[in-house]
């Protein structure tokens, strides 16, 4: 009786759980199909929003920015990071405490504090105004994120590998491509993946780096005075769709591959098997 | 994993050649800092094909505070921006505005003398107005069958628990003093301190101060009586006809929001083109339409529908104009209002 009673209370606190997550999204998603612009009323079912969404020349601007920043600062973080992280983890023990203490401050500083330093160094260099500030600020405020994934994993890994690829004649650069990034190659991933994130997340630095480009967090920022304007239901919605495929597709294909590794492996065992008991056919045939 | 690296460049790629296309080359650039929705996407689009040579950048923003950081930095990148009267003030004290020439803008003619050489800018030296439009009550007629006439209404305590105040301390503070018998534009500490008493007087029967929620929670009929801007109790009044509009006779406020030249700007020509553009009689007409908010420019006003002519909460007759005045930047004094709102919100 009371194990069932558990199951049941179970059930209803992830279902209250998924319900608090997803609520907010599902009336998203419900009002960017109603045909009148306030949330006050149900004016009917309608495509209207997505149509005008298209149509809207700065909200795809501000979209293209937004995603091609994502794309490129999260590229970039991760080649940098991935290379620093390999660098740290070389290091004395003394040295790579101290760069990880420094690396890790711009994780834990207030965003505004990051964004303010940013604009006033950006003006001081006279970096050009507009996507470039954007997109340097971006890099590096995802670069320690990239580290902190990456590092964990150099740990994992030992060194001898790579020594001993080094012995059977690898140059060090094919060592660390064939060796050491297959094994920390996860860590890469969901640095990149986090980055990727970060990047779209991001509001208040972008806010103090953006002068003559707009990133789609600040657009919809700035509709507060006039109110949010449905177009940007619909967007979310076709939003939060496209993550899902994207998370979806991620895990399926996954999934796939450490399946197919598995039937490898398990291939790799029988065959070993069958050369073992080959042999021993073949031992039992010499006596 | 190689998989996803090619999702990446696929995205990468699409994103690139987006950017592409054109066929004009581009000899000038224009950046333009406006409150988002408020401009007709359309007039964007139609001064791109008019001038085709020109690059224009559209940026947006939620504060007038924001802005003023903007064009203070540096390197500020604007040629034309969109601020409000009181903050006018103070870009000019801070001479961060250029001198507009008139006689560059061959539509100017076209503004009602009536919104021009107002406090803020006394010779239109620097600013031309956008848009404008009044403080006042929008209420719900089925709620209240009284003719709403006086702030008095405010603070009746049959309607506790139905009255949504704005969330803007000037607008609100506004409301005490001039109930008061005070001005809006009032530095006298004393009178600064009793509107903040008669706040707080009013705050239990206050269901909530909001600021865009406030037009949606009306629309519903969930409240009775809300403190709100004109161009939003119009916009209010078209999805549920029981709202009406009213100024009360003691007074008001009247707002402005304009274009102005900054005086980093590197690229004046552009800006003048884009702003005798948007003073162009089918244009502002059109964008007018589409913001639904007063527009400054009689000549539009001959083009729009009579039934939004007609419309009292959008084209207010003279009198309610006269008896509205505009805030002005108090410079130091600021504080003392800004103190009694933090005061008033966390009593």
């Amino acid at each position: 009786m009371t194990k069932s009673k558990n199951s049941i209370a179970r059930g209803i606190f992830l279902a209250v759980m998924l319900l608090f997550m997803y609520a907010p999204i599902i009336v998203l998603v419900v009002y960017s199909f109603n045909s009148s612009r306030t949330m006050a009323n149900w004016g009917g079912f309608s495509l209207n929003w997505y149509a005008a969404l298209f149509k809207d020349r700065d909200i795809m601007a501000a979209l293209e920015v937004t995603i091609s920043v994502a794309v490129l600062s999260s590229l970039c973080a991760t080649v940098i990071g991935t290379a620093a992280a390999i660098g740290i983890h070389a290091m004395k023990r003394r040295w790579r405490n101290t760069v990880m203490y420094l690396s890790n401050i711009p994780v834990i500083n207030p965003d505004i504090v990051t964004g303010v330093s940013l604009m006033f160094a950006f003006s001081l260099l006279a970096v050009p105004q507009g996507y470039t500030r954007l997109l340097l600020a971006h890099i590096t405020f995802n670069i320690p994120y990239v580290i902190l994934s990456v590092m964990p994993k150099l740990r994992q890994t030992s060194t001898s590998l790579y020594e001993a690829a080094l012995d059977l004649g690898a140059t060090p650069s094919v060592a660390l491509r064939k060796v050491i990034l297959p094994q920390i190659m996860p860590g890469v991933i969901s640095g990149a993946i986090l980055a990727f994130t970060l990047s779209i997340d991001d509001f208040v630095i972008s806010f103090f780096c953006q002068q003559g480009t707009q990133n789609l967090s600040i657009y919809i920022y700035s509709l507060a005075r006039r109110g949010i304007n449905p177009k940007i239901n619909a967007l979310s919605a076709l939003m939060f769709v496209v993550v899902l495929a994207l998370l979806l597709t991620v895990n399926i294909l996954g999934d796939k591959n450490s399946q197919e590794a598995r039937k490898k492996r398990a291939q790799r065992k029988e065959a070993r098997m069958a050369r073992k008991s080959g042999t021993m056919v073949l031992e039992g045939n010499g006596t | 994993m190689k998989r996803i690296a090619v999702l990446l460049a696929a995205v990468l790629l699409a994103a690139s050649l987006a950017g592409c296309g054109g066929g004009v080359e581009k000899t000038m650039s224009l950046y333009v800092l406006n409150w988002g929705d408020y401009i007709d996407e359309g007039m964007l689009e139609g001064f791109r094909q008019e001038y085709p040579y020109i690059d224009l950048h559209y940026d947006t923003m939620t504060s007038n505070e924001e802005m003023v950081i903007r064009l203070q930095s540096a390197d500020s990148i604007y040629d034309l921006c969109f601020p409000s009267d009181y903050i006018i003030t103070k870009l000019i004290k801070e001479g961060l505005l250029a001198e507009i020439d008139t006689s560059r803008l061959t539509n100017y003619k076209n503004l009602d003398p009536r919104f021009l050489n107002l406090d803020f800018d006394p010779e239109n030296k620097y600013s031309v107005p956008y848009f404008w439009g009044t403080l006042g009550i929008l209420y719900n007629t089925k709620m209240v069958d009284e003719p709403v006439t006086s702030w008095d209404i405010l603070w009746d305590e049959k309607y506790a628990d139905q009255i949504y105040m704005y969330d803007s301390v000037r607008d609100s503070m506004m409301v005490a003093l001039i109930k008061l018998g005070y001005e809006n534009n009032t530095t006298d500490p004393q009178q600064i301190a009793e509107a903040e008493a008669l706040l707080k007087e009013q705050k239990p029967l206050v269901a909530a101060y909001g600021t865009d929620d406030l037009r949606d929670r009306m629309i519903a009929g969930s409240g009775a009586l809300a403190v709100t801007y004109s161009g939003d109790a119009y916009a209010a009044i078209q999805e549920n006809p029981d709202l009406a509009y009213a100024v009360p006779e003691e007074g008001s406020n009247i707002w402005f929001d304009n274009m102005v030249i900054p005086k980093s700007s590197k690229n004046k020509d552009a800006a003048y083109l884009f702003i005798d553009y948007l003073l162009r009689a089918e244009v502002a007409a059109t964008n007018a339409e589409y913001i639904g908010y007063s527009t400054p420019n009689a000549a539009a006003m001959e083009l729009l529908d009579e039934e939004m002519l007609n419309d009292e909460v959008y084209n207010p007759p003279q009198d309610v104009i006269d008896r509205c005045t505009p805030h002005i930047d108090l410079g130091e004094y600021e504080k003392l209002y800004h103190e009694a709102w933090t005061r008033l919100k966390a009593y």
